[in-house]
């Protein structure tokens, strides 16, 4: 059978966000895959160095929707960490707790996407209607559903009353009852186990080769995760299972996610349980002294980085991020091989890919046909040449 | 001919059971298919017009036809899709007998009910599009996968009422109603083949909307598109009106205006039945739709078969 090249995005209904996969087809299955980035790239690290410490924050909530409070508590830590503030803990565990509810919110959006990738609508509607109940606590904490705002620099802008406890763990008990319901239909579900099992292999080995990160190095058989290998905020406190699974498959991503759910919903009853009294934030001054800081955060989707620099300036000098899935990322062209083209939206959706977190500019000449990837000083080249035209002279800066 | 015989036969082809009867009775079971997977689902579900509105909105549309396909050929198929469809109903007894009926009418109207899927494989093929070029090879491969249990299947009830015809088998049932649940296991067979024919989920691999975008429709667009999706509501109808009158003994022996009802009610159960199916699974994989129904769905029409022919000869 003659071989066939079909391109899966950049729009494409089975990808939320624009991202191209070139696939060559032989018949049904896969015989090479290529990632290509780029198409959703917002330059937020540079505009983040034109901001202050605290606006920097905002802006960095928006690197992704869905783990917000993942990429503002990497940042913040860092923050904190350059101006040698002294978080109180009552602070840190409401930062754990929004931390928690996220990640349940995050798996719980990721279990829909499967579901709805394998054409089992029933599954995406189930979970996204429970969902709503962890997003009225997320509102109910901070105000807001998505982008929760809740950290500030120093420590979180909301404090938590009694009543809030109890609606929370209300909820959560809730949760708790409907995962377990997840978790038989994940497990037993004939058409989930047909359509999961043996979907998108990545073995241990290249897992490790290729950096895969969070639960899709953890069903690898992996056992890393940023709360347990460097605990942060509160976690050393709390007692909770790190989950591997060892089918190294989709289906192991799955059985991963709805375990950790289980564990989750655990560190959120411990936390409420034991909420230190004191006082929610500290002030920390505008201008932060010349320093480095790099912090890890295990967001849902696996590890996050971040690097700051600080110049002594109300302004961070550099900032970087390192979305997960940028990492998972170099592991799905080896999963897509070899494989079916009806399993690619869900090998794709495994990672749980975040594309706008991630994306990278690169250059495409159409005329040459070649890309190229700009390195530092021939972008402030290109910039300073853009402005030039426009009339005004950075090349002094 | 004289008028007085032309204008009866029209008004069946045109209006009861033809044409207007299978287009608003698919609608609405169209509707009904989406209302109760809407509820079962947790969720709201169409109004009852919503069918009507979409037909009509993609009638309006501007139809485009792809350079590279044969333009003739991507314009007829809808139709010659609807025409199959129309022609099978006519010897399918909706009310007490079919309008046409004659020794072997079952062979021909399982054989009017294969076009409809080469039209989609043409349709595919002619599009010319990498989607739709695969849409169109997964339609002949189910094709290959869910036509022989299909037909297993509505063999058993043939056999044991010693006929070909669909207006006797279902006369023959309505006569000897306790023998309808001995065809149980035929039935099933017949209800999952049905799915696989309606590419309904789980088996609606060819334009599986996640992998394939439309599939072997990705290239129609308004009033052809309109008409295919009408020819697969038809067929949904003519489906369930086939399932009825070989499994389920038809009208039960009700003539008249009697017999509508309870077509109505037992195609109304058989899209239940199909709902149900197509909310309560994920979509398999092409290959894993060909071993299943090779390996259950085919041997658990041939039990049935075997039964049947047992229970023929101890019937005497």
């Amino acid at each position: 059978m003659s071989k066939i090249t079909i391109p899966l995005g950049p729009q494409h209904p089975a990808l939320k966000e624009p991202e191209n996969f070139m696939l060559v087809l032989e018949g049904e299955q896969i015989s090479g895959a290529t990632v290509n980035l780029g198409y959703n790239h917002r330059g937020m690290e540079k505009a983040a160095e034109s901001r202050t410490y605290l606006q920097t924050m905002y802006l960095l909530e928006r690197v992704c929707g869905i783990c917000s409070h993942s990429h503002t508590t990497t940042y913040i830590t860092n923050v904190e960490e350059l101006a040698k503030a002294e978080i109180p803990q009552r602070a840190l565990a409401i930062r754990t707790l929004i931390a928690e509810l996220e990640r349940v919110h995050s798996h719980l959006l990721w279990l829909g996407v499967a579901g709805y990738e394998m054409g089992f609508e029933t599954l995406f509607m189930y979970t996204w209607r429970d969902r709503e109940q962890v997003l009225d606590c997320l509102e109910l904490l901070s105000g807001n559903r998505v982008h929760y705002s809740m950290n500030t620099i120093g420590g979180v802008r909301r404090d938590i009353s009694i009543e809030q406890k109890a609606e929370v763990s209300r909820r959560i008990k809730f949760l708790e009852e409907r995962t377990r319901y997840y978790i038989k239909i994940g497990t037993e579900e004939p058409t989930v186990a047909a359509r999961t099992a043996n979907v998108g292999m990545l073995p241990p080995a290249v897992a490790l080769e290729r950096g895969a990160v969070g639960p899709t190095a953890r069903a690898s058989g992996i056992a890393r995760d940023v709360r347990k290998d460097e605990p942060y905020l509160i976690y050393d406190q709390l007692d909770f299972k790190l989950i591997t699974h060892n089918t190294n498959d989709v289906f192991g991503r799955l059985v991963v996610r709805v375990l950790e759910l289980v564990e989750s919903y655990k560190m959120i009853h411990q936390i409420l349980n034991n909420l230190p009294e004191g006082p929610i934030a500290v002030k920390v001054p505008m201008k932060i002294a010349p320093g480095e800081a790099v912090n890890r955060y295990e967001a849902p989707r696996g590890e996050d980085i971040h690097y700051l620099k600080s110049n002594g300036t109300d302004k961070p000098e550099r900032v970087k991020v390192r979305a997960p899935t940028l990492a998972n990322l170099q592991s799905v062209a080896y999963m897509l091989e070899g494989g079916w083209l009806a399993d690619v939206p869900l090998v794709i959706a495994a990672i749980d890919p975040c594309m706008s977190c991630t994306d990278r500019a690169s250059v495409w000449d159409p005329k040459k046909g070649k890309m190229a990837l700009y390195g530092w000083e021939e972008m402030r080249k290109l910039g300073i040449e853009h402005y030039k035209k426009r009339g005004v002279n950075f090349s002094g800066l | 001919m004289t008028p007085d015989s032309i204008l009866p036969s029209l008004a069946y082809i045109t209006i009861f059971p033809g044409f207007l009867f299978l287009a608003v009775y698919g609608l609405y079971l169209q509707w009904v298919d989406r209302k109760l997977c809407a509820v079962m689902q947790n969720r709201m579900g169409p109004p009852l017009i919503q069918p009507l509105a979409d037909f009509i909105k993609l009638l309006a549309k501007e139809v485009i036809v792809p350079d590279a396909a044969d333009s003739r050929m991507f314009r007829l198929l809808p139709f010659f899709a609807m025409a199959a469809v129309m022609t099978a109903v006519i010897s399918i007894p909706v009310g007490a007998h079919a309008l046409c009926s004659f020794q072997g009418d079952m062979v021909v109207v399982i054989y009017l009910l294969t076009i409809p899927t080469v039209t989609f494989f043409l349709a595919g093929w002619s599009s010319t599009s990498p989607y739709a070029t695969v849409g169109a090879m997964r339609v002949l491969t189910q094709l290959f996968a869910y036509e022989v249990p299909l037909m297993l299947a509505l063999i058993g009830p043939a056999i044991l009422a010693g006929s070909w015809n669909l207006t006797e088998i279902s006369a023959f049932f309505a006569a000897k109603p306790y023998l309808i649940p001995t065809q149980l296991l035929g039935f099933l067979a017949g209800i999952i083949a049905l799915q696989g024919k309606l590419e309904r989920m789980p088996f609606d691999i060819p334009h599986a909307k996640n992998e394939i975008v439309g599939g072997q429709f990705t290239e129609y667009s308004g009033r052809l598109l309109a008409f295919f999706y009408l020819a697969i509501d038809m067929e949904l109808v003519v489906g369930a009106a086939l399932l009825n009158a070989v499994f389920l003994g038809g009208s039960l022996g009700l003539t008249g205006w009697a017999a509508i009802p309870v077509f109505l009610a037992k195609t109304l159960a058989i899209t239940f039945l199909l709902a149900l199916l197509k909310v309560l699974m994920a979509r398999i994989r092409i290959e894993q739709m060909v071993n299943f129904c090779w390996k259950y769905l085919a041997p658990a029409a041939i039990i049935q078969i075997l039964a049947d022919i047992v229970l023929k000869y101890k019937l005497g």
